[in-house]
């Protein structure tokens, strides 16, 4: 993808950040999801999450914006540090964390009454910037970015829910992105797209990982050996093993990764 | 051969008894039905000779005289409408939002259960809370505190259908906005209340609809008023009110207009249901 090239004309100075995971315990109620994850994710590169349905893969990325507390009745414990700060330290605010930290979901969802110009804005409204220059700016730098914007350039002004099932994925990256966060977390972000859809969104996560940390969650083996740097393995909410992408798929040390990634398993 | 007979003769009963079924259902149809269109048409023949520019521009004439109009009730109810969304709207969409996004599950039933209540409760009740409340500390009868009055028959329905229309936005977009970092009251605001606001719309055009031929809960709160005001600490008049002394009246001209009054009320129920309908379709179509 060729959405990072200098021809397109702005800076891409932002700086991208590791995130350690220390101790990161999830909880439903009383029921354990996540049991002591620890874990660096490096910058400027993909860390794919794999593992079978219920393993806590997507719990765990939920922590790491701290969406998952959203959910009725549910807890974290432990350590998750973006750049310098915790963000479960005490007093620090979720919404401040969420600016910084993107997220895109399973299925796409393009807020249904706006156009495909104010859903990318949507983000940098909400959060208060009011200066119309600076956001017609904002949106079409993403749009560039999550290589959108020659498909809907004639078009913003359409409803987001009009683009295709792969086009309105990629517009919820635009708008996870316009707002500069320092870490993408993507959850499953293509299972419910076409393989064409999916192979864009693959490209896509390959090329913003010059500016993004980028985190996805996927439960397609091809796809994590496809894009991802790294891998992490989770099962029954334990990180198993994390390693180089290539370790992981050719030489597993541990038994249940081996199992898994060969197919015997999940 | 009985053998065969006895299944036919069956089937002949049940054929018996289906008929007689759909006879009763048919009949059934037509006892509600019709004097549904009998009162349409009577309404109509015996309203439509007073609706004329007098109806609207002139007001009440003195008892036995000939011409006048229902200026005086026609300004009075919309004032006192207005008065009723004022109050109303905010405190059910306020309700209802906080059923939908903020009240734990059991809170939440807890206050549908209440506002069920406050459904059912007579209007001449509400009436009476109102009066007691309102009309006695102001000392007098008065359009607001009708318009009171209305407002809190509307607030069940408005409160209602904010809590359903924002219970059917799914969650996805919420939690899409959440992700954006919207705090929860501009998610709310942004998000979830822009998905939700026509059938919101569709639930105060009802209310209205319930509200304005309401005659109980105005008899003594804005009591009623032979003269034009738009004074809403005076007595204010309604169309309900004017219509009910009107009609029991002895003198032509007043059951003449109570009966052009009804044809009107009739007529905005009319167009506030097709309306509320319409937007309904048309969300459902989204």
């Amino acid at each position: 993808m060729g959405a990072l090239r200098a021809a397109d004309g702005f800076s891409v100075s932002r700086e991208s950040v590791a995130v350690e995971v220390k101790d990161l315990h999830a909880f439903y109620g009383r029921q354990e999801a996540l049991k002591g994850v620890t874990m660096m994710l490096p910058a400027n590169a993909v860390t794919a999450i794999i593992g079978p349905s219920g393993c806590g893969k997507s719990t765990f990325i939920r922590c790491l914006n701290r969406m998952h507390e959203e959910v009725e009745g549910a807890s974290v414990q432990g350590a998750v540090i973006i750049g310098e700060a915790n963000i479960y330290a005490p007093g620090v605010d979720p919404v401040e964390v969420r600016r910084r930290v993107g997220m895109v979901f399973q299925r796409p969802n393009p807020f249904p009454h706006l156009s495909v110009f104010e859903n990318v804005a949507a983000g940098l409204r909400l959060n208060g910037m009011h200066s119309r220059s600076e956001i017609a700016d904002r949106v079409e730098e993403a749009l560039r970015l999550a290589a959108l914007w020659d498909e809907v350039r004639d078009r913003l002004s359409a409803p987001g829910t009009s683009l295709s099932g792969g086009q309105q994925q990629r517009l919820c990256i635009a708008r996870a992105i316009a707002l500069q966060p320092q870490v993408l977390l993507m959850d499953e972000p293509a299972s419910a797209l076409d393989p064409v859809a999916t192979s864009r969104i693959e490209e896509l996560a390959v090329s913003l990982k010059s500016v993004y940390t980028i985190v996805i969650v996927t439960h397609n083996m091809q796809q994590a050996a496809r894009i991802a740097d790294k891998t992490a393995f989770f099962w029954l909410g334990e990180l198993v093993e994390f390693d180089d992408t290539d370790t992981i798929f050719t030489l597993p040390k541990d038994k249940r990764t081996e199992d898994y990634v060969r197919g015997r398993m999940g | 051969m009985n053998a065969e007979r006895r299944p036919r003769g069956h089937v002949g009963a049940r054929r018996r008894r289906d008929k007689t079924m759909l006879v009763l259902c048919i009949l059934a149809v037509i006892v509600a039905v019709v004097p549904l269109l009998f009162i349409l048409g009577y309404t109509i023949v015996k309203g439509l000779p007073a609706l004329d520019l007098r109806f609207f521009m002139m007001d009440q004439p003195p008892a036995g005289a000939s011409g006048g109009g229902l200026r005086n009730a026609i300004v009075g109810t919309l004032f006192t409408l207005v008065i009723a969304l004022v109050f109303g709207v905010p405190t059910g969409i306020l309700a209802g939002t906080f059923a939908s996004e903020f009240g734990k599950p059991k809170l939440a039933e807890s206050l549908r259960f209440v506002n069920d209540v406050l459904a059912g409760v007579p209007s001449i009740v509400i009436g009476l809370a109102v009066y007691g409340i309102v009309v006695a500390s102001m000392g007098h009868y008065s359009g607001l505190a009708g318009g009171i009055a209305l407002g809190m028959l509307m607030i069940p329905t408005v409160t209602t259908t904010t809590h359903e229309m924002m219970k059917l936005v799914p969650d996805a977009l919420r939690e899409g906005a959440l992700a954006l970092g919207a705090p929860r009251w501009r998610m709310i605001t942004s998000i979830v209340f822009p998905s939700a606001l026509r059938g919101i719309l569709t639930g105060i055009m009802l209310a209205v609809a319930r509200v304005i031929g309401e005659t109980a809960p105005l008899l003594f709160t804005s009591f009623g008023n032979t003269h034009l005001t738009f004074n809403i600490t005076q007595p204010m008049d309604a169309l309900p009110l004017r219509i009910f002394i009107f009609v029991a009246s002895p003198y032509n001209r007043w059951q003449t207009l109570a009966w052009g009054g009804a044809l009107f009320l009739v007529v905005i129920v009319l167009i506030l249901n097709i309306v509320a309908r319409l937007l309904g379709r048309k969300r459902a179509r989204d």
